[in-house]
């Protein structure tokens, strides 16, 4: 059921790859502890180095998590500051992303910055690239504020980018001539690697002109398309868990789509558009849902076991909804999942259960009989109006026991 | 009428052999879809399911007249097999894998555009339930027996959510022609749009429930069409409300985004262009009921 996330993988690795292609990158090497990043300095030589966070997010600039260094002695302080904390940039949201490793970079000064990506545009069913001559922006902010700068083309699955689409790219840039050569293979290659690793996104911002007029990839972002993993396992390999939620880690290696949210209606439902229009109706009638949760088609009593397990984990959960609608699974069978879970897990908030679909009524008999206490409804309305009430008596009853009067 | 199929439309099966393949085989043949045959490489000649096996959709659509299948192939192979039905002269290909690489699809798309517009494929999926046209035939993985002959069509990005769909309406007593699942991937085979089109020119159709969800364009531009084009009432839903900026909602195309990726957003344009929203997933059946009633008037 696609439990993976699109994948993102660190700068350093996205630059490997790059360079695999063609795209020129600064020589730079990764590091796990500081004294690894002076070391790794004086391996690389040159007079200065950019010590730079290695996580998932862009925006670590001005979060404090890129540093320029003129001696070995504070590429080790700088890395010592970075390794282990937690860097809360624009893009991380409050909680922010720990940096486990750094990556060293020779530095080099620019004259040029440039922004250069690629992505799948939904829209065209095409792949688009995007160039502008405002580097260090964020897109977004170069398509509010520089929209003419924007320079797009559409690339012809049949034939891929053409050196001459390229081409137009870099000289609308404004680059000269000897730049010019150069960012056309940086273009192609670039693009090369987007087809040929299935990603799904990749960023070069700033993508520089030095003085010399070499052209230099000084960032760089890549995501993959989770569903092309199996036929690139280099890049399936890059992938860094400690990035990522790890209630959804967790979830992604059972194959299950999970994602956090912060109400306190735990959502168990087959099929994810399913999922969301419960929550919506959770919505609907007063309540918060704490998490989307698509437990697939199948929904086996195994995968039922664990999506309870997983949707208990998290502390806010005061009420379970469980919803599946089976189509060619079967009520009875998901029925006995859930009592079987409801036994061996040993669930102490309220449980709500509808079961819609093939052998419905069966399915619901199987939960009367089972002598547990669980809320039963019929439609989805129901469902989500249960939960909702059963949730705020929950609220309710913890308040009268903390005032000690609760019956 | 209905649209795309009827038990009239002979329909080969994709992966035949496969376990899967020959469950939903027997489910839909129980049905009473016309299954004439499958395709699977290497097994040409034998027998299954009492059907003819062939090697390449090309000797099965010779053999048999089919001119619809089902592909039910592995995702690292489906892309091959979608391009191969398209170049076999098969006029709806349906498939359900889930998981086909997203750079797959832009080449599949790429190469229906091949053929003239009279010859050219309709693909419907991926990831997606498939058709059913109540009571006549099914081209795909729903319960059949949750679906009522009636006069509304559903197209749907979701399976279950259509289901879901489908029930609240019988429930009111309230039947369906077809019912199409476009799947939930970013790039599909067929659109909203594509759907819409046909039920506007299908006799038995009088109204069609939209159900779409957060991320891309094609809700937005399935309502324009309706807006100008269709004569016929839509209602219309979009999943994930509460689905949060950048994070995806378990289908690889459920995600926001971009500006008019969000549900809120969605269903202020659908209702812009004339379409009538249900307020919750909760009141689809309510909400057609009331669009039929109002139209009957």
């Amino acid at each position: 059921m696609g439990g993976l996330e699109r994948m993102d993988i660190h700068e350093y690795h996205a630059k490997e790859l790059l360079a695999g292609y063609g795209v020129p990158i600064q020589p730079g090497k990764v590091a796990f502890s500081a004294d690894q990043a002076s070391f790794a300095a004086s391996e690389l030589g040159g007079w200065h180095w950019a010590v730079k966070a290695q996580i998932h997010s862009g925006a670590r600039g001005k979060a404090g998590g890129i540093k320029l260094c003129r001696t070995y002695h504070e590429v080790r302080d700088a890395a010592e500051a970075m390794l282990g904390r937690k860097l809360v940039t624009q893009q991380t949201g409050p909680a922010g992303k720990i940096v486990q490793r750094v990556y060293v970079e020779v530095a080099e000064k620019f004259e040029r910055e440039l922004y250069f990506g690629i992505v799948l545009d939904r829209k065209v069913e095409r792949v688009r690239i995007i160039a502008s001559a405002q580097g260090g922006m964020d897109i977004e902010e170069i398509a509010r504020t520089a929209p003419d700068s924007l320079l797009q083309i559409i690339v012809e699955p049949a034939v891929g980018l053409l050196p001459f689409q390229a081409r137009e790219i870099a000289f609308g840039l404004g680059l000269n001539l000897k730049q010019v050569s150069r960012a056309v293979a940086a273009i192609l290659g670039a693009y090369r690697a987007f087809r040929d690793l299935d990603a799904s996104m990749l960023e070069i911002n700033p993508l520089v002109v030095t003085k010399d007029d070499r052209v230099l990839a000084l960032d760089a972002k890549m995501s993959f398309d989770d569903n092309a993993l199996f036929r690139h396992s280099e890049v399936a390999e890059m992938r860094d868990l400690a990035q990522e939620d790890p209630r959804e880690a967790e979830a992604s290696q059972d194959n299950l789509s999970y994602v956090g949210l912060t109400g306190d209606i735990g959502c168990i439902i087959n099929g994810a558009g399913l999922a969301m229009a419960t929550m919506d109706t959770i919505k609907y009638a007063g309540g918060e849902p704490a998490n989307f949760l698509d437990v697939g088609g199948g929904a086996s009593p195994e995968r039922v076991a664990k999506a309870f397990k997983l949707v208990l984990s998290d502390a806010n959960v005061k009420v379970v909804l469980v919803n599946i609608f089976a189509g060619i699974n079967r009520c009875d069978w998901v029925a006995q999942g859930v009592i079987q879970a409801v036994r061996d897990i040993g669930i102490k908030v309220p449980l709500v259960v509808r079961l819609a679909g093939t052998n419905e009524t069966e399915g619901r008999q199987i939960i009367a009989l089972s002598g547990l206490p669980i809320i039963s409804a019929e439609t989805l309305a129901e469902a989500a109006e249960k939960s909702v009430a059963a949730a705020r008596d929950s609220v309710a009853n913890a308040r009268g026991a903390a005032a000690g009067g609760a019956p | 009428m209905s649209i795309l199929i009827d038990e009239t439309t002979p329909i080969i099966v994709q992966g035949f052999t496969g376990e899967k393949a020959s469950f939903h085989a027997r489910e839909m043949i129980a049905y009473g879809t016309r299954v004439v045959g499958g395709v699977t490489p290497g097994k040409g000649g034998q027998v299954h399911l009492g059907l003819p096996v062939f090697n390449t959709v090309k000797d099965a659509v010779q053999a048999t007249g089919a001119t619809a299948s089902l592909a039910f192939v592995p995702p690292a192979y489906a892309a091959d097999s979608l391009m191969e039905a398209a170049d076999a002269g098969l006029k709806l290909v349906c498939t359900i894998t889930d998981g086909i690489p997203a750079q797959d699809m832009i080449r599949v798309k790429r190469y229906l555009m091949r053929y003239p517009k009279e010859r050219r494929t309709l693909l419907v999926g991926p990831n997606c339930a498939g058709i059913i046209s109540a009571g006549k035939a099914m081209l795909g993985i729903m319960p059949g027996h949750i679906y009522r002959r009636g006069s509304v069509g559903i197209v749907s990005r979701s399976g279950t959510l259509g289901y879901e769909a489908a029930a609240q309406m019988n429930a009111l007593g309230i039947g369906q022609t077809t019912s199409v699942g476009i799947g939930g991937d970013p790039i599909n085979g067929s659109s909203f749009l594509d759907h819409l089109m046909l039920f506007e020119q299908d006799p038995e159709t009088t109204a069609v429930v939209m159900i779409g969800e957060i991320g891309g364009p094609q809700e937005a531009e399935a309502s324009k069409w309706v807006k100008e084009h269709m004569s016929k009432p839509v209602i219309g839903y979009v999943a994930g409300l509460t689905a949060p900026k950048g994070r995806r909602m378990g289908h690889a195309g459920a995600i926001i985004s971009n500006a008019g990726d969000s549900a809120a957003e969605k269903a202020e344009i659908m209702k812009s262009f004339g379409l009538t929203v249900a307020p919750s997933a909760s009141q689809l059946g309510a909400t057609v009921a009331d669009v039929l009633r109002r139209s009957a008037r």
